[in-house]
């Protein structure tokens, strides 16, 4: 973390501050940062278990979105057929928006915690199933010719060549899908939160507005957001950790 | 006594490039064939064959002993292309690996391969650790570890500086006097041709075909590159090279 953009977001918190003051704008329609910190203290535990719910939904569709993206990768890669077969209906799950099957799934999968999982897999899944894919595919055509040479199986070369190959382009993907896995959660519990079911932080942001409490709203706003940035830092790191070792060969 | 005798081969890519006619050639055990001429000639194209990488459209080849089983061909690339994720060791290991040989089990061979490159003490360091030489001779202790019939090596010094070059055109030819490899070996430079192969086959383009081959006098040691041997042939193997491009 540097500084700038710690002095940025002071700067526009203190306008902001300043600008809600100045005008005397009710806080049931613009809060002020002050407000909303308030609003996060007056009930932190409240706003962080449904925090801790809509997380434990990304971090359940991010862990199905990996195996299902890189197993569904290595088969494509594989097989011809498995390509032909799998990649259009991978594409067409990706450009359905979730907000229009939301309901549907909610409504055919019955088990809201399942529900809320598959939809945010839906969101989370592309990413990490294309660019696992790239990355398989990525070596370059001398180390094939070299692991024929030396007679490998189509499973050595995957264990050996093709997966530690397509490891960078992996953690690119999930890095990605880290951040949609946490807006499909959103997107999903709106849905069901609509519907009655009371769980996750998008729940809290629709009970806060039929309820005109403004500030708890926008707290539960800034908790998802600084969620979003945890989990992209996060992953950052992890991928880094990972490719300490990686340079150009 | 022949190792193996190339008959009259011809490759014809799907695109229609006629990348090699009737090319014929035969390799000794313990030779060191270099095979010269401008991009396009069917240098590498002809490489692949003897690789086993790829098929000729007609003609044939004839191994001593039986087409070689997988590992029996040591293959060095332009690029070292090395496991970028894997160090020295690991990568050299890869072949033996890919043949079922434990790590522990390869490890006298792995070292021998690394020091017979000039790389003992480097058995941990990663690709990017090394310079550009060090990969390459990495890659050279890679295809050498498994005792391969024959070393088949695709333009391997290019790429690297002049200095690095010399130094590892000096060492590739004392490694082939002491363990008396079988070597093919590509290029597009004339000096280096005529400096490293003890056969210089000089092959033109479109199509690829063999024009003529030249037998090298000079003594295989570092010294021939200041001799004027050196030079006379570097100047004979330049004028059959014009000759047959016109």
């Amino acid at each position: 973390m540097s500084w700038p953009p710690a002095i940025a977001g002071l700067l526009v918190l203190a306008l902001w501050q300043g600008a809600v003051w100045a005008t005397g704008v009710p806080a049931y329609l613009v809060p002020g940062p002050i407000a909303i910190v308030k609003a996060f203290l007056a009930a932190p535990g409240f706003l962080l278990l449904s925090l801790a719910s809509t997380l434990v939904v990304t971090f359940t569709a991010l862990a199905v979105s990996t195996v299902l993206g890189v197993s569904l990768a290595i088969a494509i890669t594989a097989s011809r057929w498995a390509r032909a077969a799998i990649e259009p209906w991978a594409v067409a799950l990706q450009v359905t928006p979730i907000v229009a099957i939301a309901p549907l799934i909610i409504a055919w999968v019955g088990e809201p915690f399942a529900a809320l999982v598959a939809c945010a897999t839906i969101v989370a899944f592309f990413p990490i199933f294309s660019s696992t894919a790239i990355g398989l595919a990525s070596p370059p055509p001398e180390l094939l010719d070299l692991f024929r040479l030396n007679g490998a199986s189509r499973w050595a070369t995957l264990r050996l060549l093709r997966l530690p190959a397509a490891l960078p382009y992996f953690l690119a993907g999930l890095r990605i899908s880290g951040g949609l896995a946490l807006v499909g959660a959103v997107v999903a519990e709106f849905v069901a939160g609509a519907g009655g079911f009371a769980s996750g932080l998008a729940y809290r942001i629709l009970e806060s507005g039929y309820r005109l409490q403004i500030p708890r709203m926008f707290a539960a706003l800034v908790l998802l957001s600084l969620a979003g940035i945890a989990i992209n830092a996060a992953l950052a790191a992890l991928g880094r950790l990972l490719l300490r070792h990686r340079g150009e060969a | 006594m022949t190792l193996l005798s190339i008959e009259s081969v011809a490759r014809r890519f799907p695109n229609g490039t006629e990348a090699l006619r009737d090319a014929s050639l035969s390799v000794a055990e313990g030779d060191f064939v270099a095979l010269l001429g401008p991009s396009g000639c069917g240098k590498s194209t002809l490489l692949r064959l003897i690789a086993g990488l790829d098929a000729p459209d007609a003609g044939a080849l004839h191994w001593q002993g039986g087409p070689p089983g997988p590992g029996e061909i040591g293959f060095v690339f332009q690029d070292a292309t090395l496991l970028p994720w894997a160090t020295a060791e690991e990568n050299v290991w890869l072949p033996l690996r890919l043949r079922g040989i434990a790590r522990a089990e390869a490890q006298p061979e792995i070292r021998a391969a690394l020091a017979r490159v000039g790389l003992q003490g480097f058995e941990g360091a990663r690709p990017r650790e090394l310079s550009g030489g060090m990969r390459m001779r990495v890659s050279l202790a890679r295809a050498l570890v498994g005792r391969p019939r024959v070393l088949l090596m695709d333009e391997p010094f290019a790429a690297l500086d002049e200095f690095t070059r010399h130094n590892l055109q000096d060492d590739l030819l004392a490694l082939w006097r002491d363990t008396g490899s079988t070597i093919v070996f590509v290029t597009h430079s004339i000096y280096e041709a005529a400096f490293l192969a003890r056969r210089i086959v000089v092959m033109t383009p479109r199509p690829g075909r063999i024009a003529t081959e030249i037998a090298s006098p000079l003594p295989p040691q570092p010294a021939t590159r200041f001799t004027p041997e050196y030079g006379a042939l570097v100047a004979e193997v330049t004028a059959v090279l014009r000759r047959s491009m016109s």
